[in-house]
């Protein structure tokens, strides 16, 4: 079949060949450079920019701040998923297209909007300082853009598997006496595990790489809300291009784990639903 | 509530003709999967409160900031300020390139990888995602690392870049007509004429020729400065480069579904008919994908005009000069200018709820795609 499309369909060798130089220009190309230029820093030097105390502090930030966003992302979006599947409400449509919205917006006006809000004399941050709780220019107010930014990616993945849940099974279970808790425990929710590691795993990678929200929200306190990201700006901005290479690779070699997992999570849970 | 119940297995609904079964069951299955009152109105108003806290006021909050002065003022924020005006004229010059250059390569690699079978086919795909998982500052970083002033590529580009311009664009222009000239050749024998016979001849002959023609042109003209340098970062070409690599994904992984789920039949059956690649293109493959593309598009379009990140690196924030409208926001919210940042923060507000409206829109044309960026919604609403 594919081999006779190639002789009678057009445009293999063009389209291919643009396809492959688009992507050598764009993507492979820049990443040769960035491990090219990794690699002409001595060993001890890699070590030395590499783990340093501020890096170190801004690689464990990253991860505590991505983990936490995840699993309140997990959590609140198969929640928001399930609501929006099984109970209609007035205005579910309208909340509906609303998760989509961090995926529309622009993350720096996000990160606007959030550190505008959450400050003492905010229209959210108000009710927080009493309580002593410092939302902006915090770790907290990093968690929170991360939630924001990460929300669609649990529902969207959740959402569509709930709705092709089928019925029947709910039915049999009931029938044969379980509550509903447990209908849902032993039931539904293992039919749900796939959808919610994939998109607790695309919140998380997220998370990792974000930038353009935190910058504003964080306050760039190097030790203390200093993300990875941030450092390697920070790094850029003193010319120290051999370091910020360097902490850039081992984001790099995460975002690979993480999207080879991802991959292989969705080919599992592809088998495993089917 | 009936209608809901069959909502809920869409499949199978519009698979089996309307059975009198269906009807018996249908009150069992809903009192199967009803939970609690309570239930219903605590998990109910937890997930209201969470949308409205994180989504719904966060969107009011950016219009009553930016409006909070009065439309006068908003508008002389947006409007006054000859930065904020350059950010808003180079988002709309850098984002529309961008653009043009992912929806050309959405289709090319959608048709290669859906059409053919070849090796590294798997590869290609997995790496048409990766942008999805590179942090947008080490995108950024890359392309400082080639072009940049101390990059590989940089002090090169400096010297020589613009003599090298008039071979560039006259080896692009001779590609573009060769592939047209492909596209446009008759299918079959029979029916080409003249140079359509000598494929061999008229593109290497007439390639040459126009090569020449193009590169003495442009150097009688002197269209491109003698002695000035060729940036690329911290200038306009690297901004559409650092915008392209971010969004490149989303054309094709919208199509690539598409297209799998049509199949090759119209198009073998247009080409075996006599159409050239072009006609096949422009009447079978375009006119099935359309929705698909346009949706790819839209949010295409809304992540480069928002994308912060890599352009924050390889800009070099020079007010006026390479600040897009997202760096403008940063750069006014830094400068403690409130209302500004606002007002160009609206602009974009505006467009990302632009972009859902026509995105919910499309979805009723499409009842497929990929579930991660997009609202299952109108499958089950049809």
């Amino acid at each position: 079949m594919a081999h006779v499309n190639r002789r009678i369909l057009p445009g293999f060798s063009l389209t291919l060949g643009y396809t492959v130089f688009y992507l050598s220009v764009l993507v492979l190309l820049p990443i040769t450079a960035c491990f090219l230029k990794a690699g002409t820093l001595s060993l001890h030097e890699l070590w030395a920019a590499v783990w340093t105390e501020r890096a170190r502090a801004a690689y464990l930030l990253t991860f505590g701040t991505s983990l936490a966003a995840a699993v309140i992302n997990l959590l609140l979006g198969s929640l928001i998923a399930w609501v929006l599947v099984r109970y209609p409400f007035p205005g579910r449509r309208l909340v509906d297209s609303l998760v989509d919205m961090p995926l529309a917006l622009p993350t720096a006006v996000g990160g606007l909007v959030y550190a505008s809000l959450y400050v003492k004399t905010g229209w959210l941050g108000q009710f927080l300082s009493p309580l002593g709780i410092q939302a902006a220019y915090s770790r907290l107010g990093i968690v929170l853009v991360l939630v924001f930014v990460g929300l669609p990616f649990v529902v969207r993945t959740v959402q569509p598997v709930l709705e092709e849940f089928d019925p029947e099974a709910e039915e049999a279970s009931s029938s044969l006496g379980a509550t509903r808790w447990q209908t849902f425990h032993k039931v539904i929710l293992p039919a749900l595990y796939p959808a919610l590691i994939t998109g607790f795993a695309l919140a998380f990678a997220r998370s990792i790489g974000e930038y353009g929200s935190v910058v504003f929200i964080s306050g760039n306190m190097p030790y203390k809300t200093e993300i990875a990201p941030i450092l390697i700006v920070a790094r850029l901005e003193e010319f120290a291009y051999g370091e910020a290479t360097a902490i850039a690779v081992v984001l790099l070699v995460i975002s690979f784990a993480l999207l080879v997992s991802i991959n292989l999570l969705e080919g599992w849970s592809r088998r495993h639903a089917g | 509530m009936q209608a809901e119940v069959i909502a809920y297995s869409p499949s199978r609904s519009s698979q089996l003709p309307p059975q009198p079964q269906a009807a018996v069951k249908a009150p069992s299955l809903r009192r199967a999967q009803r939970d609690p009152a309570w239930v219903r109105w605590g998990l109910t108003a937890i997930a209201l409160t969470a949308v409205t806290l994180l989504i719904g006021i966060p969107i009011v909050y950016v219009f009553v900031e930016a409006l909070a002065d009065g439309p006068a003022v908003y508008l002389h924020n947006l409007f006054g300020d000859p930065d904020t005006r350059h950010s808003i004229y180079l988002t709309l010059t850098v984002v529309p390139v961008a653009l043009v250059a992912n929806v050309l390569f959405g289709l090319a690699a959608a048709w290669s990888v859906t059409r053919f079978q070849f090796r590294g086919r798997a590869l290609l795909t997995a790496l048409i995602d990766l942008p999805f998982s590179v942090s947008p500052v080490v995108a950024g970083l890359m392309f400082v690392l080639i072009f940049g002033l101390q990059g590989y590529l940089g002090p090169f580009l400096r010297r020589d870049g613009y003599a090298l311009m008039p071979y560039l664009t006259s080896a692009l222009v001779v590609l573009l007509a060769v592939v047209a000239y492909a596209l446009f050749r008759p299918r079959i024998a029979s029916q080409r004429r003249g140079l359509w016979k000598h494929p061999w001849l008229s593109t290497l002959g007439g390639g040459s020729l126009l090569f020449a023609l193009l590169v003495v042109a442009q150097q009688r003209l002197g269209l491109w400065p003698q002695n000035a340098s060729l940036k690329i970062i911290f200038a306009v070409p690297g901004l559409v480069l650092a915008t392209s690599f971010v969004t490149f994904p989303f054309v094709a992984r919208e199509l690539i579904p598409v297209m799998d789920a049509i199949g090759p039949d119209e198009e073998l059956a247009a080409v075996s008919l006599g159409a050239s690649g072009w006609q096949m293109f422009w009447h079978v493959t375009l006119p099935n994908v359309k929705w698909g593309l346009a949706y790819g598009i839209i949010l295409c379009n809304a992540r480069a005009m928002g994308e912060f990140g890599a352009v924050y690196v390889v800009s070099g924030h020079i007010a006026g000069q390479t600040d897009t409208m997202p760096l403008r926001i940063e750069k006014l919210f830094q400068e403690y200018n409130l209302p500004g940042s606002f007002a160009v923060a609206s602009v974009l507000t505006l467009l990302a709820i632009l972009t859902l409206f026509i995105k919910s829109r499309l979805e009723q044309h499409m009842p497929s795609h990929s579930p991660a960026t997009s609202a299952p919604q109108g499958a089950t609403k049809s």
